[in-house]
């Protein structure tokens, strides 16, 4: 099978730092990728290539493919808003906009114009909800502010909001590294859980998690890509000494 | 080691206590400044307050009257600032914080403080000679036009402090929902800074309430009530420029009224802006 993302020699500066080195790897459809490493490896930077999240950076520059579907998506004819709509993203921290919960999630549906009625609109919303596993917790307040939810709560609401535009792609960068063990635990769950309909890349500090929730995990250090393996051969048995000794932590 | 009370320990005592007071006292002296103002404008006006001062016009000179026409002119012109001012302002300010952050940016932000940092009356030449000399008369129009100019710097650079206040993930979590930029200024951003916008705005309002320089020249004054902005407009600080510099006993005991009158909205809106953001917070 073709990958859903293919990424080749992709370099990346900030001014004249360069974070990235020649990256080169693909993603499959309706997996999920794990990208592992110490702080300031590049991977955060990486996942936000997969989106151009980092055009909001003056300084930035990229050079080298990416392509989603057979498409490059640096090619200057490529419309970011659409790229965007198809590859959502969940941060690190969780960020409802100032309003309500239902509203956080109706945001990206009214914007793209995807709903056809108001009842529409309704149903998507609480459809998405429901993905993110977390209707059953908000229903009876759907229009109070999304700032009074917990921060596992305020996360999931972050993942239903992206989900309600419908992605083809999730990017979640860290996602629960703010979050206790059990709200964790959830959004772990919810992971593979969506990955029967979406392909999902995920930044994680947490190595178990890694482990647990991926198919297959790329390991980065200082802006390069040091080992991509299928996770389970990751863990038991790595191919490069570096990988073992991070995961063991015998640094990091 | 002894914990005792050394010599050396007497004497940061001392210096602390000394600083302490010296401090409290400066800023006693700049609290009862302000009290003082209000306390003797409250002496000299409130026996002239009446209902009838509020509403009638100005008699012949010498002979009291009222400045109902000046609070309705003084509310018009602040009310034509306002329409011009806070939406220039406005947008002026998220442009600065959403976008201005190249080489235009930063002219715009200098000149925008410089203009604040500019003498009123030197607006109200500036009206004069654009607005009032091509019309052939000063008008409320002219004098609407000087104050939304004090304003709109003002405004602009409130506006972009607070904006810069929304934190950054807001608007990349929109970005990442497939939001086009503007959207993202106008659906999450304006929002979430709008408390703050309007307790800039107030302030401002409350700021060109109280200027009198640039309407001398652009609105001058009028003795009778005035509901058409191409006429000459008196308002509330003209008037009482005038009476205070009347010679009359009567004239003087008016403007100590308007003052206090003035100086309980502009405090009014300085208070309400308190209140209204204090909850927020």
């Amino acid at each position: 099978m073709a990958d859903k993302i293919s990424i080749s020699n992709l370099n990346f500066f900030y001014g004249k730092d360069q974070a990235l080195y020649d990256i080169t790897l693909g993603i499959p459809e309706r997996e999920v990728v794990a990208f592992i490493g110490p702080s300031g490896c590049g991977k955060s930077t990486f996942i936000r290539t997969l989106n151009r999240m980092n055009d909001t950076i003056p300084i930035a520059s990229v050079n080298g493919e990416v392509i989603i579907d057979g498409q490059d998506i640096y090619s200057p004819n490529t419309d970011v808003v659409a790229l965007r709509r198809k590859v959502g993203m969940v941060f690190q921290k969780s960020n409802p906009f100032p309003k309500s919960i239902f509203e956080n999630v109706a945001y990206g549906v009214r914007i793209n114009g995807i709903h056809s009625s108001k009842a529409d609109l309704t149903e998507r919303v609480e459809k998405a909800l429901r993905d993110a596993a977390l209707w059953d917790e908000v229903k009876d307040r759907l229009t109070t502010s999304a700032f009074g939810l917990s921060g596992g709560q305020q996360q999931r609401l972050c993942i239903a909001r992206a989900l309600a535009v419908e992605p083809e792609v999730i990017l979640m960068d860290e996602p629960a590294s703010a979050l206790d063990p059990i709200a964790t635990q959830k959004i772990e769950e919810l992971v593979v859980e969506l990955k029967k309909q979406y392909t999902i890349v995920i930044v994680t500090h947490n190595m178990q998690q890694a482990a647990r929730v991926s198919d297959r995990t790329a390991f980065f250090m200082l802006g390069k890509l040091v080992e991509y393996n299928r996770t389970q051969k990751m863990f038991t048995n790595p191919e490069e000494k570096l990988t073992e000794d991070y995961i063991t932590g015998r640094f990091g | 080691m002894a914990l005792q009370k050394a010599q050396v320990h007497n004497k940061r005592l001392s210096v602390n206590w000394i600083m302490t007071t010296v401090t409290a006292l400066c800023a006693l002296f700049v609290t009862s400044v302000l009290l003082f103002i209000i306390g003797y404008i409250a002496y000299r006006g409130i026996s002239s307050l009446s209902i009838e001062f509020l509403i009638d016009t100005p008699k012949p000179v010498g002979e009291g009257g009222g400045i109902g026409n000046a609070i309705v002119g003084s509310a018009m012109m602040t009310l034509l600032a306002s329409l011009i001012g806070l939406p220039i302002g406005i947008a002026a300010g998220v442009y600065l914080a959403e976008f201005g952050k190249h080489w235009y940016g930063s002219i715009i932000r200098f000149v925008a403080d410089t203009l604040i940092g500019i003498p009123s009356i030197i607006i109200g030449i500036f009206i004069y000679t654009l607005v009032v000399m091509p019309m052939g008369r000063q008008s409320g129009f002219a004098g609407g036009l000087a104050l939304a100019i004090i304003m709109i710097p003002i405004v602009a650079r409130t506006t972009e402090e607070m904006i810069k206040l929304v934190p950054n993930s807001m608007r990349e979590g929109a970005l990442a929902l497939g939001a086009p930029q503007w959207r993202v200024s106008w659906d999450i951003v304006l929002p979430a800074a709008a408390s703050g916008i309007a307790t800039g705005a107030m302030l401002a309002i409350a700021r060109i309430t109280g200027e009198t320089a640039p309407l001398l020249f652009t609105a001058l004054n009028s003795r009778f009530y005035n509901f058409y902005y191409d006429q000459p407009m008196s308002s509330l600080t003209v008037q009482i420029y005038n009476y205070a510099t009347g010679p009359f006993e009567i004239e003087h005991a008016m403007a100590w009224a308007a003052t206090l009158l003035l100086v309980g909205l502009i405090l009014t809106i300085n208070i309400a802006v308190r209140f209204l953001t204090r909850k927020k917070y």
